[in-house]
C-alpha cells in the first residue's frame, strides 16, 4: 500500500487541480486585465464614438465598389507573380538548406551555421524584412520576392531539418553499405520518409505567402498590398471592401487547389 | 603449396568506442573458401561492431581489414564505396525503405553503381530489372513485387533484405543477427536461403547468431568471440560445452 | 537461351500525369511570373551592395536611444499582444464550439462559423489594424483589436480540432445523468481540452508578440510607431535599436513559452 502512494506522488502533479498556484495564477491573469485595458486609455465617451466610426465605415464599404477593376486586376496579378516566384524559389532552396541544417546527416561545422541562418530568416515579421528591401532595393515586386524568399526559408528548411532529425537511421544505413554516394542515399533512404511532410509544409508556405502577398505591398514591396492602402489613405472604403473580398476568395482557392497537391504527392 | 586467395583477412582489430574500454581487442581471422560461418557470442561482445567495421559502416580504431587485397580501413570516398558494393549486408531489422516498394528496395542494391541522376530517376537498366524479378522469384516473393515493403511481414521483409544483398552481386555477404527477430520457423528458412545463396554464387556468408544449435546446423565454420576476442575459430563439431562455458559463461541455459 | 524481359515502372500511368501536370502548373507559373513582374534588373544586380550599405548605416546600435521611447513602445506592444490573445478568446471558444461536430450537429451553424474563422484568417492583421485605424483612431485600441479579430480564425480552428478529438466516453455518461449542458461542457470536455487549449493560446501569443510589433508601422500602436518615426527620419540607429529591443522581446516570449509548455504539458 505505501508502496503504491509512493507511486502516485512521483507523478507530475495535475497542474490543473485547484491549488494555491492556481487561484494565484488567476489573480495574476485578473490584475493584469485590469491594468492593460486601463492603459489603453479607453473610456465610455471614446469607445462610442468609436463605434459610431465603425458603423460609418461599414456602411461606406458596402455595397463593395468593383469599378477600378483593372488597378484590382494589376494588383492581384503582381501578387500572385510574387507569391509564385517567392514560393518556387524558396522550396527549392529550403530543400537544400534544410538537408544541409540536419544534424545526423551533417557535421557540426555545416549544420550549425546553417540553422544559424534559418533562425536568422525567422526573427523577423515580415513586413520588417519587407522595409528593409524595400529601402534598399527599392519600391516594387523585388523587395517583396526577397521578402518572401527569407520567410519562406525560415518556415520550411527549419520544419524540414527537424523532420529529417526524426528518421529512423536504420534505412540510411542500410543504402550506404550498399556503396551509395552521400545524394543517393539521400534520395533513397531520407527523402521517402520526408517528402510528404516536405510537400506539406511547402503547400502551407504558398498559402502564407499568398496572404503576405498582399501585405507587403503596404510598406511598398508590390501587389496588392499597396492597392490596398491608397484607397484606404483616399478613405475609398468600397473599393477596399472589393479588395478585401478578393483576397478572401483568393486564399479559398488556393486551399481548394492545395488539397489536391497533397493528394497527389 | 598454394597460397589460397583470401577474400577476407581481419588483423588486429582493435574498437574503442569510449577511451579505455575497447569493445573488440584484438580480433584475428581470414576468410579462404565460400559457405556459412557463424560468428556467435553474448550480446555486447562486439559481433555487430565486427561486422560493421568490415563493411566501414563503423571506423576501427586499429588494425587491418583486407578485401579483394585492398585495407578497407584506409580507403575513401570513391574506392570506399566500390569496396562497399563487394560486401553485402543484412541487418537484424531488416533496414528496408519502408515507404517504396519491395522492387525498389531489391533494386537499391544496385545504387553503389549508380550516379545520382540515375538513382533519382530509377533508371534502372532492363538487365537489372530482370535479375531482380528473378531475384525475387527466387526468395519466393515475386507476386510482391509491387507492394509497398511495410505492408509485408518480418520473414518475408528479410527475404527482400537477403534479395537486396544479393542483388549487389557481392564477393562477401555480411548478417547481423538475421533470425534474431524471426520466430524459429522462419528463422530456419532464412538460413537456408542464406546457405542456398552461398553455394549458388560461391561466396562466404559472415553471419552473426545467438542462436548455437541453429549454428550448429547450418555453418561450416563456427567463431566464437567473448570479451572483444576470438576464442574458438574451427569445425562446428569441435565446438564443446566448456568452449561454450567461456563465450557465454554459466552452465544453466546449457542442455 | 531466351530470357524474359520484366516490365517495371515506379508509377501508374495516371500517378505519372497528375505528378508531371503538377510539375508543369509550378514551373510554367514559374517562369511565366518571371517574365511578366516589374523588376529592374540594375537593382537586382544591384541589391547586394545597398542591402550591405543599409547594414553598416545602422552600425553602432544608438542604445541611448532605449530608455527614451523604445523602452515604454516595447511594453505597449506586449500589452498589445497579450491583451489581444485575452480578447480573442471571447470570440473563439463560441465559434470553436460551434465548429465542433461533436458539440453541434448543424450543418449550418457549421457553415456560419466556418465563414467566420476563415474570414478572420485570410485578412493579415496589418490589414486589420489599418480598419481599426480608421474606425477607432490610432493607438493601442487599434492595435487590441487587429490581433484579437486575426487570432480568431487561428485559436477557433486549432480548439475546434481539439474538441473533435475528446474522447466521448466521458462526455455521453454525462449526458446520461442528465447533466445540464453547461456541466457536460465544465466536466466532461473542459479537462480533456485544456492542456491543448494552453497549448494553442502560447502558441497564438507567441506569434502575437511578433505580430504586434510591426503594427505601429500603420499607426496601431507599440514599437511599429517608433520604428516608422526612424525610418522616417533616416536614423538608421535608432532602427537598429529597436529592431533588436524587437529581436530580444521575441526570443525572450518563446523561451517563456517553452517554458511554460515543459512545465504544464
Amino acid at each position: 500500500m505505501a508502496g503504491l502512494n509512493s507511486i502516485v506522488e512521483g507523478h507530475k502533479k495535475n497542474p490543473f487541480k485547484r491549488s494555491r498556484w492556481n487561484i494565484g495564477l488567476w489573480i495574476l491573469v485578473v490584475t493584469y486585465l485590469v491594468y492593460s485595458i486601463g492603459s489603453l486609455g479607453l473610456n465610455a465617451e471614446r469607445f462610442l464614438s468609436g463605434i459610431g466610426h465603425a458603423s460609418t465605415l461599414l456602411d461606406r464599404m458596402f455595397p463593395p465598389n468593383f469599378e477600378r477593376w483593372e488597378l484590382l486586376l494589376s494588383g492581384l496579378g503582381e501578387s500572385l507573380e510574387i507569391a509564385m516566384i517567392s514560393s518556387v524559389s524558396g522550396i527549392f532552396l529550403s530543400l537544400f538548406i534544410g538537408i544541409l541544417a540536419a544534424r545526423n546527416l551533417m557535421p557540426p561545422w555545416v549544420s550549425v551555421p546553417i540553422r544559424g541562418l534559418i533562425a536568422l530568416c525567422r526573427s523577423f515579421h515580415p513586413v520588417i524584412i519587407a522595409i528593409l528591401f524595400v529601402k534598399s532595393v527599392g519600391f516594387g515586386a523585388l523587395a517583396g520576392i526577397l521578402t518572401l524568399i527569407i520567410a519562406s526559408i525560415g518556415f520550411i528548411a527549419k520544419l524540414f531539418a527537424e523532420a529529417i532529425e526524426e528518421i529512423s537511421f536504420n534505412q540510411v544505413e542500410a543504402i550506404r553499405a550498399t556503396g551509395a554516394n552521400f545524394s543517393s542515399v539521400v534520395i533513397y533512404a531520407v527523402m521517402p520518409q520526408v517528402f510528404s511532410r516536405f510537400i506539406g509544409f511547402a503547400t502551407y508556405q504558398f498559402d502564407s505567402n499568398l496572404r503576405n502577398s498582399t501585405m507587403v505591398g503596404i510598406v511598398g514591396a508590390g501587389g496588392l498590398g499597396g492597392t490596398l492602402f491608397s484607397a484606404f489613405q483616399r478613405f475609398d472604403y468600397d473599393f477596399v471592401a472589393a479588395i478585401l473580398i478578393t483576397i478572401i476568395s483568393l486564399i479559398l482557392v488556393w486551399e481548394f487547389l492545395s488539397t489536391i497537391v497533397r493528394r497527389v504527392f | 603449396m598454394s597460397s589460397v586467395r583470401k577474400l577476407l583477412q581481419v588483423k588486429e582489430l582493435k574498437k574503442e568506442y569510449v577511451n579505455g574500454s575497447p569493445v573488440l581487442k584484438g580480433v584475428d581471422f581470414s576468410i579462404e573458401e565460400a559457405g556459412l560461418v557463424a560468428i556467435i557470442g553474448p550480446s555486447g561482445t562486439g559481433k555487430s561492431t565486427l561486422l560493421r567495421c568490415i563493411n566501414r559502416l563503423i571506423d576501427s580504431t586499429k588494425g587491418q581489414i583486407i578485401v579483394n587485397d585492398v585495407d578497407i580501413c584506409q580507403t575513401k570516398g570513391k574506392p570506399l564505396r566500390k569496396l562497399r558494393r563487394q560486401l553485402a549486408m543484412v541487418f537484424q531489422e531488416y533496414n528496408l525503405v519502408e515507404r517504396l516498394s519491395v522492387m525498389e528496395n531489391v533494386l537499391s542494391g544496385r545504387l553503389g553503381y549508380m550516379s545520382t541522376w540515375q538513382a533519382w530517376r530509377r533508371n534502372y537498366t532492363q538487365q537489372d530489372i530482370n535479375s531482380a524479378y528473378e531475384l525475387l522469384g527466387s526468395v519466393g516473393l515475386a507476386e510482391h513485387a509491387t507492394k509497398r515493403a511495410d505492408s509485408l511481414s518480418g520473414g518475408q521483409r528479410q527475404r527482400v533484405g537477403i534479395a537486396r544483398a544479393v542483388m549487389q552481386n557481392p564477393s562477401i555477404i555480411l548478417a547481423d543477427e538475421p533470425t534474431s527477430s524471426l520466430d524459429p520457423k522462419t528463422a530456419v528458412e532464412i538460413m537456408e536461403l542464406l546457405e542456398k545463396f552461398a553455394l549458388e554464387k560461391n561466396i562466404p556468408v559472415l553471419i552473426n547468431m545467438h542462436d548455437v544449435n541453429l549454428a550448429k546446423r547450418f555453418a561450416k565454420r563456427i567463431i566464437g568471440m567473448s570479451n572483444g576476442y576470438i576464442i574458438y575459430d574451427g569445425q562446428p563439431e569441435g565446438i564443446t560445452d566448456d568452449h561454450l562455458k567461456e563465450i557465454y559463461g554459466g552452465e544453466s541455459w546449457l542442455d | 537461351m531466351a530470357t524474359i524481359d520484366y516490365h517495371w515502372q515506379r508509377f501508374s500511368f495516371g500517378k505519372k500525369l497528375a505528378r508531371f501536370s503538377v510539375y508543369l502548373f509550378f514551373i510554367t507559373g514559374f517562369l511565366f511570373s518571371i517574365r511578366s513582374v516589374e523588376v529592374i534588373p540594375e537593382f537586382l544586380y544591384d541589391a547586394p551592395e545597398q542591402i550591405m550599405d543599409l547594414l553598416a548605416r545602422m552600425w553602432p546600435i544608438d542604445y541611448a536611444f532605449y530608455p527614451l521611447t523604445v523602452h515604454d513602445a516595447i511594453i505597449e506592444t506586449l500589452n498589445i499582444a497579450t491583451l489581444g490573445t485575452l480578447v480573442t478568446l471571447i470570440f473563439a471558444i463560441p465559434l470553436a464550439l460551434m465548429n465542433a461536430s461533436n458539440v453541434v450537429s448543424s450543418p449550418l451553424i457549421h457553415w456560419i462559423s466556418r465563414f467566420f474563422l476563415v474570414s478572420s484568417r485570410s485578412v493579415n492583421s496589418l490589414v486589420w489594424a489599418l480598419l481599426f485605424v480608421a474606425m477607432f483612431g490610432p493607438g493601442m485600441l487599434a492595435g487590441v483589436l487587429a490581433i484579437a479579430f486575426r487570432s480568431i480564425g487561428f485559436v477557433g480552428k486549432l480548439l475546434g480540432e481539439a474538441l473533435e478529438e475528446v474522447n466521448m466516453g466521458s462526455v455521453e455518461a454525462l449526458r446520461a445523468t442528465g447533466a445540464p449542458w453547461g456541466a457536460v461542457m465544465l466536466k466532461g470536455y473542459c479537462p480533456q481540452v485544456m492542456p491543448a487549449f494552453f497549448s494553442i493560446v502560447l502558441f497564438r501569443w507567441d506569434i502575437n508578440v511578433r505580430e504586434s510589433a510591426v503594427l505601429g508601422l500603420v499607426g496601431a500602436g507599440g514599437i511599429g510607431v517608433v520604428l516608422n518615426d526612424s525610418m522616417n527620419l533616416f536614423q538608421w540607429q535608432e532602427v537598429a535599436m529597436s529592431l533588436l529591443a524587437i529581436f530580444t522581446v521575441v526570443v525572450l516570449a518563446e523561451i517563456l513559452v517553452i517554458n511554460i509548455r515543459n512545465r504544464l504539458i
